[in-house]
């Protein structure tokens, strides 16, 4: 059923991908939390500022399927995360260093 | 994408639209939550101390166990998609059914968390915050109740499509080989968890 012309149905994805990847993102969870109460503070603001992004692109990448996607959609998609951090970065720069 | 031999005896269906289509709308979502967090950013660059004072105050537990449970529950979105996917209908039906309670387990937690604070008088608006907690603290609650508002409506809305694709799924309109709304459904999900992966830092770990 593995049509040329669609990326739609991609190939079945074993489960224990998912159970793994679910298990990746309890164990960040577990490091952000333990370095926000052991390390409050710079320490602890950064973990969380490198371990989500990293969290937001586990569920990204292999639970919302992008892994299997074209590369339309995912150039669709990182597109749009560019356009936001643009939008971020421009305006959290000038609420900081104003 | 030219027609193929194959797709002459069938509908014409765009599964990779359909699913663009959904991404854009998500796209929508992300710049509604994104816009909240730049005004939780700017609030929280006056109010420093008073976000910190604030955060102190929310229950760490409850809210790293609700990131448990959503956590969970995208697992169990992705497992019904996948097991629809292998021609599983029953396993798929079983997976959404356990994604619908941990969303159920969720909003019960949230309520406890709301009710909690609001009898202690914590609420937008309240006499308890006028007289006690000064500017950047009432800041700080209002942007909690806001947004974690906003993410428990959308947990809501989640909940009600998963009935919904389940009534398809029983009326056999969503099958082993047309699924896309099951996917759909699956992307909402994992967007509302992926949501509450950026507040569970800002609101609970800020202290």
């Amino acid at each position: 059923m593995s049509h040329d012309n669609s990326h739609a149905h991609h190939e079945p994805i074993p489960y224990h991908v998912f159970v793994i990847v679910w298990i990746a993102l309890l164990v960040l969870t577990g490091i952000t939390v333990g370095a926000s109460i052991f390390f409050p503070g710079v320490i602890g603001i950064t973990v969380a500022g490198i371990v989500t992004p990293l969290k937001a692109f586990l569920v990204m990448y292999w639970f919302m399927h992008l892994k299997y996607e074209g590369p339309a959609m995912k150039i669709m998609v990182a597109s749009a995360m560019i356009i936001l951090l643009i939008l971020l970065a421009g305006l959290l720069g000038d609420i900081l260093f104003r | 994408m030219s027609a193929h031999g194959e797709a002459a005896h069938a509908v014409h269906k765009d599964y990779e639209g359909a699913k663009i289509g959904m991404w854009l709308f998500l796209f929508t979502e992300v710049l509604l939550f994104g816009g909240l967090f730049v005004l939780y950013a700017a609030y929280r660059s006056v109010y420093a101390a008073e976000f910190h004072h604030a955060a102190g105050s929310l229950n760490v537990f409850l809210g790293v166990f609700n990131t448990v449970i959503l956590l969970t529950s995208s697992l169990t979105m992705v497992l019904s998609v996948s097991a629809m996917q292998k021609g599983d209908v029953r396993s798929s039906i079983n997976a959404l059914f356990w994604t619908f309670v941990c969303a159920l387990g969720f909003l019960v937690n949230k309520y406890f968390e709301w009710s909690y604070k609001i009898h202690h008088g914590i609420y937008p608006g309240s006499e308890e915050m006028a007289a006690h907690h000064d500017k950047g603290e009432v800041l700080f609650y209002g942007l909690y109740y806001m947004m974690t508002g906003l993410h428990g409506f959308h947990v809501i809305v989640g909940m009600i499509c998963m009935g919904f694709i389940y009534y398809h799924i029983r009326k056999g309109w969503i099958t082993p080989d047309d699924y896309v709304k099951l996917e759909n459904v699956g992307l909402y999900w994992h967007l509302v968890d992926l949501i509450w992966i950026f507040l569970l830092p800002l609101f609970y770990l800020a202290a």
